[in-house]
C-alpha cells in the first residue's frame, strides 16, 4: 500500500540517478520533468496524448508524460531525451534531416529509441504503426522512418 | 495541468482497494478507481470530472495475471493493451486493442480502463461480448462473477464502490475463425466511424459494433437475421440493419447515411468470409 497526499517530496528514477521533487498527486509526469526537475527536453503540446511530443521511455516503453502521474512513475525507470547521448538514432536523424522546427524531435527520438529496444527486427508495418504516436507538423515522416530503418539496419551487421 | 487536487493511494489487495473507496467515498471525495488513468489525467485537466481521491488498481496481483487458468484465459483489468497484443492469448482482443488510440497510448489504457471508459467507443469489449466472457468484479459486497452480456448494458454497470478486477473467456473460443474491421473519417488513428468485431461460432456469425450507436453493443435481432442462411445475404444484412437498436449517429465524422452505407457493405464482406 502506497499513498500520496497533499504536496510533498517523491523519488524518481530519471536516468540512471535518483532524484527527489516536490509535487502534488495531481501533477504529471510531464509537469514534474519540465518545471520541477528542469528536464524540458519532453515537450508540452496537446497535454492530451495525441501528438507524441512529451513522449519519454518507462521502464523502457514509450509513454506520453502529459498522460501519467509524476507519482505513478516512482518505482519505475524513467528515460528522458537528456539521457540519451549520441546515440545511433540521434546520429541517423541528424544525417536523415529527420527534422525541421525540431520540436516533436526529442518525442519522436523515444519513441524511436524504445522501438529499436523492443523490435530490433522491427518490418515496415510495426515502424509504421509505432510512428503514428506521433505528430510532426513539419511533415518530417519520410525521413524520420528513413533515419530509424537506418538504425535498424546497421545493428543487423 | 489538472486544475484540483486528489489523493493518490496505490492500493496492493482486492479488500484495500474496497477499503479506501469506502473511506474516500464517506469523507466525501467522490473517490474514482484508477487503471491507465489516461481518462482521469485528461478528463480533469479540461475539468470534465473531478475527484478527491484515486484508488490505483495497477499493482493488485488480481488484476496483472494475463494466463490460462482451467478452461479459461483471465486477463486482469491492469493488463495493458499492448500486453494483451504481445501475448496475442486472444487474437480478436489484441486486434481490437490495437486500433484503440495509438500505439504509445496503448502502453498505458487498461483493459478495465477501456471498458468502464466514457467514452462512447470502448472498442476491447467488442471482442468480450462476442465470446459472452465473464466479468470479476469487487465491491463492498466481496467479489462476484457476472456474464458481460448481463452486466453491460450501453454501459458497464457497476454499483458504487465495485471496479472490475479480471475479464474471464472461455480458452476454446480464442482462436475461432474472426475479424475486425475498424473504418475511420480520415486517418487510421481516430474515433472510429465504425468499427465491426465478427466471429463464427457452432456455425452461426456473431457480430458486435462500436460507432453505430452512442454505445457498443452486440444485437441478438441482428445476429438471428443474418443467420437465416436460406436467405441471400444481401437481404440479411437490409434485414439485420432495420434491428440496430438505436439511432446510428449523424455528425461531422459522418453522417448515418455514410455510416450506414459503410455497414452494409461490411456484413456482406463478412458474412462472405466467414460463411466461406
Amino acid at each position: 500500500m502506497y499513498q500520496f497526499i497533499g504536496e510533498g517530496l517523491i523519488e524518481l528514477n530519471i536516468n540512471g540517478i535518483v532524484r527527489k521533487t516536490l509535487v502534488r498527486p495531481a501533477d504529471t509526469l510531464l509537469y514534474a520533468l519540465r518545471e520541477r526537475l528542469g528536464l524540458t527536453g519532453a515537450k508540452p503540446g496537446c497535454e492530451n496524448g495525441d501528438c507524441g511530443a512529451c513522449t519519454v521511455l518507462v521502464d523502457g516503453w514509450p509513454i506520453k508524460s502529459c498522460l501519467m502521474l509524476a507519482v505513478e512513475a516512482v518505482g519505475h525507470e524513467i528515460t528522458t531525451i537528456e539521457g540519451l547521448d549520441k546515440t545511433p538514432i540521434q546520429n541517423a536523424f541528424i544525417e536523415k534531416f529527420a527534422f525541421q522546427c525540431g520540436y516533436c524531435t526529442p518525442g519522436f527520438i523515444m519513441n524511436c529509441q524504445g522501438l529499436i529496444n523492443i523490435h530490433p527486427d522491427a518490418s515496415d508495418e510495426i515502424i509504421h504503426e509505432w510512428l503514428q504516436s506521433n505528430i510532426c507538423r513539419c511533415t518530417s515522416y519520410q525521413e524520420i522512418t528513413e533515419a530509424i530503418k537506418s538504425v535498424l539496419q546497421n545493428s543487423k551487421f | 495541468m489538472i486544475p484540483f487536487d486528489f489523493e493518490y493511494h496505490r492500493a496492493d489487495s482486492i479488500d484495500t482497494a474496497v477499503q479506501i473507496f469506502s473511506d474516500m467515498d464517506k469523507q466525501g471525495k467522490n473517490p474514482m478507481y484508477y487503471g491507465g488513468g489516461t481518462e482521469i489525467i485528461s478528463m480533469g485537466r479540461m475539468a470534465n470530472i473531478s475527484t478527491g481521491a484515486v484508488i490505483d488498481i495497477k499493482e493488485i496481483a488480481q488484476c496483472k495475471v494475463q494466463e490460462i487458468q482451467g478452461d479459461h484465459l483471465v486477463i486482469g483489468a491492469g493488463v495493458t493493451l499492448t500486453q494483451i497484443r504481445e501475448s496475442n492469448l486472444f487474437p480478436l482482443l489484441a486486434q481490437a486493442g490495437a486500433r484503440v488510440a495509438d500505439h504509445t497510448i496503448q502502453n498505458k489504457v487498461t483493459l478495465g480502463g477501456n471498458l468502464c471508459g466514457t467514452i462512447i467507443y470502448r472498442e476491447a469489449i467488442l471482442p468480450l461480448l462476442l465470446t459472452d466472457s465473464e466479468v470479476v468484479i469487487a465491491g463492498p459486497e466481496g467479489s462476484k462473477t457476472f456474464p458481460i452480456n448481463q452486466l453491460f448494458n450501453q454501459r458497464m454497470n457497476l454499483n458504487k464502490g465495485e471496479f472490475i478486477i479480471q475479464i474471464r473467456t472461455l480458452k476454446s473460443l480464442l482462436s475461432l475463425p474472426h475479424i475486425h474491421v475498424k473504418r475511420t473519417k480520415e486517418d487510421k488513428i481516430h474515433y472510429p466511424l465504425l468499427t465491426l468485431c465478427a466471429m463464427k461460432v457452432d456455425g452461426q456469425v456473431r457480430a458486435a459494433f462500436s460507432g453505430l450507436c452512442d454505445y457498443p453493443f452486440r444485437s441478438p435481432d441482428m445476429e438471428s437475421e443474418l443467420n437465416k442462411s436460406a436467405t441471400a445475404a444481401e437481404q440479411r444484412v437490409d434485414n439485420a440493419i432495420t434491428k440496430i437498436p438505436s439511432p446510428i449517429p449523424n455528425n461531422l465524422e459522418g453522417s448515418a447515411e455514410y455510416r450506414s452505407f459503410i455497414l452494409r457493405s461490411l456484413l456482406i464482406s463478412i458474412l462472405n468470409e466467414l460463411e466461406g
